[in-house]
């Protein structure tokens, strides 16, 4: 059992270098203490800015540190979305799948939800226009914000570090 | 020798429990410990629960700390057994739902109804045993009917504790020493519940006098012998009487295991040690599951929302005339992490029972959760209720999850349960990608149909019914770092299987013509979702033969995750009066698959009246000798955008039947040529294509140009939707029916819905006739509650939606956040102290 697996093995699992049966050890295996600052060390320096990551958001997106108490939403590309509380995808660009010919683009006829019942919303990012989500709603839903991590309590309570700062970062 | 002589000797260690039993209730004391009687001991165990927020009052863990080795020596044995238990007994059964499928499950329970232990296979009744083992307890069947060493216990009423009636389980009580210490607990899919329609769970009724004989937690036989009453009984409540005796011997066999498994424990380690383990398990459980999530989540507020639909309008053959309208279900999802890793899980805002057999009671939401978290957060053996103690659920009283009302109808309770479990995967998912956990992310499941049911006059002329259990294999949901596994599993039976096609053909008239993957089923992504099959069945030997179809149509329940897409939804295939025998008799072509519904393929291979429609669902309806049948089997979500998937994994998508060649361009911008028409790989898919690189690069730079010049702000977006909902436009009644059902239903959803879109105070959306009775109707029907006395457990669901007191922390308002939310005091709080331990 790893009480830590060393670095390598966890860039591998970032840049997706990791075989099957590799993986499926890891899923096996206990967990290991210090995932979250070696990943989050290495995402660290896979991005091309230096606010200093507080959390892996989503994929491709952070939470990073602008100052000792602003946090904000980050896409890989650079983008900033909005604060940590906030929902990222208010400042996205969005379009909306809700005919059938839209549908028919990625799914074959009659395999996809009627227009009528539900439409598909992609979010982009504005800086790198990836699709960073997909929801699947009725019309007339609103926008689900999806997740709200408790940070001060995970830092302070659950692996007691301090959060990171831009101070850090530059020291 | 005689037969009572034989049974005596059978079980004498069963005759001297019972002597002792009688001895003490003649001196007045209970069956619980120490003389109590086991309801007195049940609310001591709840009372201690409550005061210490440690199962059984169990704050320290003296066995497992004292003898770790034992403890855990214990344990693995007791696991052990009920793994063996269950796969000897299945080999009792004669269906193959059991035999192939494994759909059979075992639990040991404490006295009071906790589970201690449970067996692989369906675990969902992990919880749901245990809540019909309460609801006896708390019925005060130790009065009337009386509990006592060799009775045995059958249960099928979800309102007491199922999923649904087509689970039937037996319960019996093991003794020592004049107490109880222990429950065995067997359950099991049944082929035929003798519902208004054949099979086990119809989809034709509007409430739970279609959905087939129910039995109440009733005492069903003692002395470990069956009454004459009961086995003269349910046999004529079923179409297939003959497989359901073999189901009973299936589930006793199962229980009989298990209790003398317990009895060689009590033995070998003494019934002290015995009832010290079964609390410190549970207690161990609880806490294992708390650590688990601290060492690999988030805390804080985790939202998703499902839907999916369930359409009866024009539908034949309903039972009731109100009954003909159609159902969307809408689950909101809000998971809280706690700060000491215990789970609030919300389903605020779900919309209202309806007058069809998708309606779930708590136990089958719970019971769902397990079978969930145990393929995710606590894969390992030491599941148990003690995960159960560190969840609070709350469901509001009156919705589809919670309906507290003994008229709905249940049948196919997992329809909606599957369907709004969807975002639990990804709240997870979430929680897991922050953590830096990417190998356990999963973008979620797959909508667990097609459901092939029907029955009549079989091919060997008997009153036969059908359910095709090939549904236990589905695509799963893409993974972070790997696609998602091609029909392999279903949610609800992790091991499933497709089962041999000639195992099938035995019990089914229904001969398979074609078995093959199903394109595009999987939704597109980084990681695509595994994809689902289809097998194209016909019909032969049969009279008065009835099928049907249940599943998703309209709607897609399975969203994608970081941007990969849905799993596709479901239609109906059916073809009747055929030329198919005259096909073979001339050795012509026939439809063997479907695999892309546009192409016309089938219709090319078969005269006949067919019929294809983008729904899921039909009711029960004639089918004939050599009349056609598609059963299509749904695949998982996708994960990551489409476009950065390796261009290479698209191509052998292609080759491997998973997609399209068309939709390689159209959902991942991949340019391929086709080179060769011969079949050239281990599919159903004919011809040979190569990957055009640089047409693909180009492709793709232009697809990101193109998403930027389509796509609108989202700021932009918003105002034009605000505008069509105010005005109504482009919605439809059975859109704004749920809404407005949502909205009477949750005070908090409507805030919600209402401040999001800026709406007036005044607004309602405006519904017809018919979908305004409708609600009326079933708004004012009330409530018609199973449970006299609800336990503590019950507690956290009870009060839920009530307008004097929103006991949900509902955080879906802007204004409000998981900072904001008052400690956890709902039910067990948080009494765990010191640092987190690795018990997984």
């Amino acid at each position: 059992m790893p009480e830590s697996y060393p670095r390598e093995h966890i860039e591998d699992l970032v840049d997706d270098n990791l075989e099957w049966n590799q993986l499926h050890d890891m899923m096996s295996d206990f967990k290991d203490a210090d995932r979250f600052q070696k990943v989050r060390d290495i995402l660290q320096e896979r991005v091309e800015w230096d606010d200093p990551i507080i959390l892996p958001y989503a994929d491709h997106l952070y939470v990073v540190a602008k100052s000792e108490d602003r946090w904000v939403i980050k896409c890989d590309c650079g983008h900033e979305f909005c604060e940590h509380d906030e929902n990222w995808k208010a400042d996205a660009l969005i379009n909306v799948r809700d005919s059938e010919e839209e549908y028919l683009e990625i799914y074959p006829e009659d395999m996809h939800p009627h227009p009528d019942y539900m439409e598909l919303r992609e979010f982009f990012c504005p800086g790198c226009n990836t699709l960073l989500e997909v929801t699947n709603v009725m019309p007339g839903y609103p926008l689900i914000h999806e997740f709200e991590p408790d940070i001060e309590t995970f830092y302070s309570d659950w692996i007691s570090e301090p959060i990171p700062t831009p101070e850090d970062q530059s020291a | 020798m005689s037969s009572k002589h034989n049974e005596g000797e059978s079980f004498p260690r069963m005759q001297r429990e019972k002597e002792k039993v009688h001895q003490q209730q003649e001196e007045g004391d209970g069956i619980g410990w120490g003389g109590q009687t086991l309801r007195e001991q049940f609310e001591d165990l709840e009372r201690k629960t409550e005061e210490t927020g440690h199962y059984a009052g169990f704050e320290k863990l003296d066995l497992k700390q004292d003898q770790p080795i034992q403890y855990e020596q214990m344990f693995a044995q007791l696991r052990g057994d009920l793994v063996t238990a269950r796969e000897t007994s299945k080999e009792v059964a004669a269906t193959p739902i059991v035999e192939q499928e494994g759909e059979l499950c075992y639990g040991l329970f404490t006295p009071e109804g906790d589970s201690i232990a449970v067996s692989t296979g369906i675990i969902v009744h992990i919880h749901t045993m245990s809540e019909a083992i309460k609801y006896m307890i708390n019925h005060d069947y130790e009065e009337s009917p009386g509990i006592e060493p060799g009775d045995i216990f059958v249960n099928n009423d979800t309102h007491v504790g199922d999923v649904h009636a087509c689970d039937i389980m037996t319960i019996i009580p093991i003794f020592h020493d004049g107490e109880i210490v222990a429950w065995a607990g067997g359950v099991n899919h049944v082929i035929d519940t003798g519902a208004i329609g054949p099979g086990s769970m119809n989809v034709s009724q509007a409430s739970r006098f279609g959905d087939g004989a129910y039995y109440t937690a009733r005492k069903v036989g003692e002395d470990l012998k069956l009454y004459n009453s009961w086995k003269k009984d349910y046999p004529d409540k079923t179409r297939t009487p003959d497989f359901l005796k073999l189901d009973e011997r299936t589930r006793m066999t199962g229980c009989l295991m298990i209790r003398s498994a317990v009895n060689d424990i009590i033995d070998e380690y003494g019934i002290e040690k015995f009832k010290q383990l079964s609390r410190e398990a549970i207690e161990d459980g609880r806490r294992g599951f708390r650590s688990r999530i601290k060492k690999t989540m988030l805390p804080g507020t985790y939202r998703g929302a499902s839907f999916v639909d369930a359409l009866y309008e024009g539908q034949d053959n309903l039972t009731r005339a109100y009954a003909n309208e159609n159902h969307l279900m809408h689950a909101p999802s809000e998971l809280h992490v706690r700060e000491d890793g215990s789970f609030q899980v919300s389903f605020e805002g779900a919309n209202k029972w309806g007058w069809h057999p998708y309606n779930c009671t708590p136990a089958a939401i719970q019971g769902g959760i397990w079978v969930m978290l145990t393929q995710t957060v606590i894969p390992n053996s030491n599941v148990n209720d003690g995960a159960y103690y560190s969840c609070d659920f709350h469901l509001p009283v009156g919705s589809w999850a919670n309906t507290q009302n003994t008229e709905t109808a249940h049948a196919y309770a997992w329809h909606f349960l599957v369907s709004a479990w969807a975002p639990l995967w990804q709240h997870l998912s979430r929680g897991y990608f922050s953590r830096g956990f990417w190998e356990e992310i999963n973008a979620g499941n797959a909508n667990t149909s097609n459901w092939l049911q029907g029955g009549g006059i079989d091919q060997f002329d008997k009153l036969h019914a059908v359910n095709s259990f090939e549904s236990a294999c589905e695509g799963v949901g893409a993974r972070y770092v790997e696609d998602g596994e091609p029909h392999a599993a279903a949610i609800w039976n992790p091991e499933g299987d497709m089962g041999d096609a000639e195992v099938w053909e035995m019990t089914e008239p229904l001969p398979f013509l074609g078995r093959a993957v199903k394109p595009n089923t999987g939704g597109a992504g980084r990681r695509s979702g595994g994809a689902g099959f289809e097998s194209m069945r016909t019909v032969k030997d049969v009279s008065r033969w009835l099928l049907y179809e249940m599943g998703n149509g309209y709607m897609t329940s399975d969203g994608g995750l970081f941007g990969g897409y849905p799993a596709a939804s479901g239609y109906i295939l059916n073809a009747q009066d055929t030329d198919l025998k005259e096909r073979f008799e001339n050795g012509e072509d026939y439809p063997q698959h479907d695999l892309d519904p546009e192409s016309g393929e089938f219709e090319s291979k078969i005269d006949g009246e067919i019929t294809r429609r983008p729904e899921g669902i039909s009711t029960p309806k004639e089918f004939d000798d050599y009349d056609m049948y598609l059963n299509y089997l749904r695949g998982g979500s996708g994960l990551g955008d489409p476009l950065e998937r390796d261009p290479e994994d698209v191509l052998s998508d292609i080759h491997d039947g998973y997609v399209l060649p068309r939709h390689a361009k159209d959902a991942y911008a991949v340019v391929v040529e086709k080179v060769n028409d011969e079949a050239k790989h281990n599919s159903a898919v004919q011809g040979e294509w190569e990957l055009d690189r640089e047409a693909t690069e180009q492709l793709r730079e232009e697809r990101m140009q193109d998403r930027a010049e389509k796509a609108q702000p989202v700021t932009e977006w918003y105002e034009e939707e605000r505008e069509r909902i105010r005005n109504e436009e482009d919605l439809i009644d059975d859109v704004k029916k749920t809404y407005e059902s949502s909205i009477r239903m949750s005070k908090q959803f409507a805030e919600f819905y209402h401040e999001f879109w800026d709406l007036p105070e005044e607004f309602e959306f405006s519904l017809s006739e018919k979908a305004e009775r409708s609600l009326e109707n079933r708004f004012k029907t009330g409530l018609k509650m199973k449970w006299d006395n609800p336990t503590k457990g019950h507690e956290t669901w009870l009060g839920v939606g009530r307008d004097d007191e929103p006991e949900v922390p509902y955080t879906w308002t802007a204004d409000r956040t998981i900072q904001d939310l008052p400690t956890p005091d709902s039910s067990f709080d948080d009494m765990t102290t010191g640092k987190a331990m690795d018990d997984d």
